[in-house]
C-alpha cells in the first residue's frame, strides 16, 4: 500500500503541485480584479469565486455569503449535486476525446495542435449526417451521425499526416492552417447552402432522431458511456498491440524505429487520422447534442485537450482525469460568473497557468527535493527535435 | 483584345493578368499588401531572431496578443489622462508613443518567459511556445471582458510624401509601396534589410549562427551560449512587439479577443518559407498576404469583363463563400508552399535542443 501511495506520489505530484499553484496565481488574480468588479480589495473573492466553481460543478456548497460577510455552512442539495455532476460529466466526455487527440500524437513524437479544425469539421460532417437520416430509426440514425463526424475528423487529420509523411511540412504549421481553414470553409458553408429558413441565426437542419441520447439525469449522454469505452480501447492500443509498440519506438526514437523496420510514414499518417477521429468525435458529441450547426460554433475543446494531454502526461487514465478536472471547472464556471462577477475566461487563465507550471516542472521538482518523474512525456522532445526538418 | 479575353478559360487567366498589372500601377494594392505583410514579416523576424540561435519559438502568436493588449491599454489611458494632445509626426499623439513603447516592453516580457523556460529551466521549447500562446490567449481574453475598455487612443497616421514622388514614371508604384503607410509599416523594409546585414555580416550575426549551429563549438571558442540564446530572444520579442502595437495602433483602433487570427503561425511558415533568412521571410510574408490584399481589391472593385460578371454571379449567389474565400486565401497558400517548399529549406541544426554545458548536468 505505502509502495502504491509513493508510486502515485511520484507520478501525479507535479500535476497536483502545479494544480495547486495554478489556483493560487489565479486567486491573486481575481483579487486584483475585484479591484474592478468591487470597486475595493476583496480578499475573500477568490473562495467565494472558487467555491461558486465547485457548487456549480459538484452541488457541493461550504459557504453561505451575504453581502461581504461569509460564514462557513457545508450543505448539499442532493437533485443540484445530480443536476452538476451529470453537467460535468457532460462537460468531460469531448475533452477526454480532445485530450486524446493530442496524446496518442505525442506517443508517436507528433504535435496535433489541430484538434480545433478537427472538431469542428466532425461536427459539421455529424450534421450534416444527422440532419439527412433525421427520419431515420433512433439507433441507426445517431451511429450514423456519430461515425460521420468520426470519419470528418479522421480525413482533417490525415491530411496533415499525409502532407508531413510526404513533404515534410511539420504538422505544428499545417495544423493551424487547417483551422483557420476549416473555419473559413464550414462559415461559408452553412450561411450559403446549409442554412434552413426560420430560425433568426444561421444554421443547419435538425438532426432529430439522430440527436445524443440522453441516458441519465438532464444531459447524461451516450457519449459518456462511448468516451469510457474509447479510453480503455486506447490503454488497450497504445500499450498492448504491436502497433502501440510501434507508435511508441517512433515517437522515443525515429531513427530506431526505422532501423527495426517499421516505416515512419505509414505511423505517421495513420496517428495523425486516429488523433483526428478523436477530435472529430468529440465535435460530433457537442453538435449532436446541440442538435444543429450553428454557422458561429465557438469551441475551446480543441485546444483544451493541449492541456488535458499535457496535465494527463499523455496516458489515457491521466488524460481521463485531467479532463475531468477541466470539465468540472467548465460546468462550474457559468455559476462562478453569475454570482461572483468573474468573467468565464478566468477557467482559460487557470488552464494556461497549470501548464506554465507544468512546464517549468525541474523547476517544481528541484524544490521537491524527491525522486518525482518528469511528467512531459519524453516523446515530446522528438517534436521539438524534428521541427523544421523535412526527412521523414 | 477583347477576342483574347474570349479565350475559354485562358481568357479568364489573361483578364486577371491585366486587372493585376493595372492594380499594381494604379491603386493602392502594393501599399495595402506590405500593410497586411507587416504583422507576418515582423513576427518572422523575430521568428528568425529566435531560431537561429537554435530556440524555436510558436509563441510569437502570443507574444504578439499580448503586445496588442498592453499597448492598446497603455494608449487609451494615457489618451484619456491627457485629452486633445498635438499629434506630431505620423500621427503620433503621447498616447500613442507610450502605447507602443509598452507594447515592446510587453512582447520583450513574454520572450523573456520564453527564454526562461527553453535556456534556463531547459523545458520542451514546443511546449513552452504552446504555454505562452494559451496564457496570451486566456489572460487577455479574460481582462478585455473585466475591464471592457471603451474610449480609444485613435491610430497612428499615414506618411504623405510629396504628390510628385508618388506620380514618378515607372517607380511611383514603389514610392507609394513603401511610404504611404504607418510609421510600423513603413520601419519594416529598414528593419529586414538591418537585420540581414546584421545576421550575415557582423560579429553578432556570426556568434547567432554559430551557436544555432553547433552551440558546442561555439562554447569551445569562447562563445556564452545561454547569453547569445537568451539576448536574441528577448530582442525578437521587441519585432513581436510592434506586430502587436500594428494590430491596435496602427491598422485597428480597439482590442479584440484573439485579434491576431494565427498571424503569429503564418509567421513561422514565412520563415521556413524564407529559410530563416530576413529577406526570405520578408518575401514569404508579401506572397502569404498579397491574395488577401488583392481579395480586397477584387470585393471593392471587380475587375471589368466576364471575369468581372462571372465573380460578381458567384458573389451573388454565395455571398458567404465568396467573402470567406478570399479570408481564407493567405493561410491556404501557407499550407501550399509550406508542403512544397519546406523540402528544400533546412533549419538550424541545433534548432529545439536545450544547449547543457560539457560536465554540467
Amino acid at each position: 500500500m505505502r509502495a502504491a501511495v509513493a508510486r502515485f506520489w511520484a507520478l501525479a505530484a507535479v500535476p497536483i503541485i502545479s494544480i495547486v499553484l495554478a489556483l493560487l496565481l489565479g486567486s491573486v488574480l481575481i483579487i486584483a480584479s475585484s479591484l474592478v468588479t468591487d470597486k475595493s480589495l476583496n480578499l475573500l473573492l477568490p473562495i467565494v469565486a472558487y467555491e461558486n466553481l465547485l457548487q456549480g460543478a459538484t452541488g457541493l456548497s461550504f459557504l453561505d455569503v451575504v453581502g461581504r460577510t461569509v460564514t462557513i455552512n457545508f450543505s448539499i442539495d442532493p437533485d443540484q449535486a445530480a443536476r452538476a455532476l451529470t453537467s460535468t460529466m457532460a462537460a468531460t466526455s469531448p475533452l477526454v476525446l480532445s485530450g486524446l487527440a493530442v496524446g496518442i500524437g505525442f506517443k508517436a513524437g507528433l504535435f496535433n495542435i489541430g484538434g480545433t479544425g478537427q472538431v469542428l469539421v466532425g461536427g459539421f460532417m455529424a450534421a450534416l449526417a444527422g440532419a439527412a437520416v433525421a427520419q431515420q430509426p433512433a439507433p441507426v440514425a445517431v451511429a450514423i451521425a456519430i461515425l460521420a463526424g468520426a470519419l470528418g475528423g479522421a480525413l482533417y487529420g490525415f491530411i496533415p499526416g499525409a502532407l508531413k509523411a510526404f513533404t515534410g511540412a511539420h504538422e505544428v504549421v499545417s495544423t493551424i492552417m487547417l483551422n483557420s481553414l476549416a473555419a473559413f470553409a464550414i462559415v461559408g458553408l452553412v450561411n450559403d447552402i446549409f442554412k434552413i429558413t426560420g430560425p433568426s441565426f444561421a444554421r443547419t437542419a435538425d438532426v432529430g432522431n439522430a440527436a445524443m441520447p440522453i441516458l441519465f439525469g438532464r444531459n447524461g449522454n451516450l457519449g459518456i458511456l462511448i468516451t469510457l469505452v474509447l479510453v480503455v480501447l486506447t490503454w488497450v492500443l497504445i500499450y498492448r498491440t504491436p502497433l502501440g509498440f510501434e507508435i511508441r519506438t517512433v515517437g522515443a526514437n525515429p531513427s530506431a524505429a526505422r532501423y527495426a523496420g517499421m516505416s515512419p510514414r505509414r505511423l505517421i499518417i495513420l496517428v495523425m487520422s486516429l488523433c483526428g477521429m478523436f477530435a472529430g468525435l468529440a465535435g460530433a458529441f457537442e453538435i449532436l447534442s446541440l442538435g444543429y450547426y450553428p454557422a458561429i460554433f465557438g469551441t475551446g475543446i480543441g485546444f483544451a485537450g493541449i492541456t488535458v494531454a499535457l496535465l494527463g502526461r499523455a496516458h489515457p487514465v491521466g488524460i481521463l482525469l485531467a479532463a475531468l478536472l477541466l470539465g468540472a471547472m467548465r460546468a462550474g464556471a457559468p455559476a462562478m460568473q453569475i454570482t461572483a462577477k468573474i468573467p468565464i475566461e478566468i477557467i482559460d487563465v487557470i488552464q494556461g497557468l497549470i501548464l506554465l507550471f507544468l512546464a517549468a516542472e525541474s523547476v517544481i521538482r528541484h524544490l521537491l527535493r524527491s525522486r518525482t518523474e518528469r511528467v512531459t512525456p519524453g516523446e515530446i522532445g522528438t517534436v521539438s527535435r524534428t521541427y523544421g526538418e523535412t526527412t521523414v | 483584345m477583347d477576342a483574347v479575353f474570349g479565350i475559354p478559360v485562358l481568357g479568364f487567366v489573361l483578364q486577371f493578368l491585366a486587372y493585376l498589372i493595372d492594380a499594381i500601377f494604379t491603386t493602392n494594392l502594393p501599399a495595402q499588401t506590405l500593410q497586411l505583410a507587416t504583422p507576418i514579416a515582423l513576427g518572422a523576424l523575430c521568428g528568425v531572431m529566435n531560431e537561429r540561435s537554435g530556440i524555436v519559438n510558436i509563441g510569437i502568436e502570443g507574444m504578439m496578443l499580448t503586445s496588442a493588449f498592453v499597448g492598446f491599454m497603455a494608449a487609451v489611458v494615457v489618451s484619456d489622462a491627457m485629452p486633445g494632445a498635438e499629434s506630431g509626426i505620423f500621427g503620433f499623439t503621447p498616447a500613442l508613443a507610450v502605447g507602443l513603447l509598452a507594447a515592446i516592453g510587453a512582447g520583450m516580457l513574454v520572450s523573456l518567459l520564453h527564454a526562461w523556460l527553453s535556456i534556463t529551466v531547459r523545458a520542451d521549447q514546443i511546449i513552452s511556445g504552446t504555454v505562452i500562446n494559451i496564457i496570451a490567449l486566456g489572460l487577455t481574453g479574460y481582462l478585455n471582458r473585466l475591464i471592457k475598455p471603451s474610449g480609444s487612443a485613435g491610430t497612428l497616421d499615414q506618411l504623405n510624401p510629396p504628390a510628385q514622388l508618388l506620380d514618378l514614371p515607372v517607380v511611383g508604384w514603389i514610392v507609394r509601396m513603401f511610404l504611404t503607410s504607418g510609421p510600423i509599416t513603413t520601419s519594416v523594409i529598414f528593419l529586414v534589410i538591418i537585420l540581414q546585414v546584421m545576421l550575415f555580416r557582423s560579429r553578432w550575426g556570426l556568434r547567432t549562427r554559430a551557436v544555432g549551429e553547433h552551440p558546442r563549438a561555439a562554447d569551445t571558442v569562447g562563445i556564452d551560449v545561454v547569453r547569445v540564446r537568451y539576448r536574441n530572444v528577448v530582442i525578437g520579442g521587441i519585432f513581436a512587439g510592434l506586430a502587436g502595437a500594428w494590430l491596435t495602433l496602427e491598422f485597428n483602433a480597439s482590442f479584440q479577443n484573439g485579434m491576431t487570427a494565427n498571424r503569429g503561425f503564418i509567421a513561422l511558415a514565412a520563415v521556413i518559407f524564407g529559410r530563416w533568412t530576413p529577406i526570405g521571410a520578408f518575401g514569404g510574408a508579401l506572397l502569404f498576404m498579397v491574395w488577401e490584399a488583392l481579395g480586397i481589391a477584387i470585393r471593392s472593385n471587380p475587375p471589368p469583363g466576364d471575369l468581372g460578371v462571372f465573380l460578381s454571379g458567384i458573389q451573388a449567389s454565395y455571398p458567404s463563400i465568396y467573402n470567406n474565400f478570399f479570408g481564407s486565401l493567405p493561410y491556404l497558400l501557407t499550407l501550399i508552399v509550406l508542403a512544397g517548399v519546406v523540402g528544400r529549406s533546412i533549419p538550424p541544426a541545433a534548432i529545439g535542443r536545450p544547449y547543457v554545458k560539457e560536465g554540467a548536468s
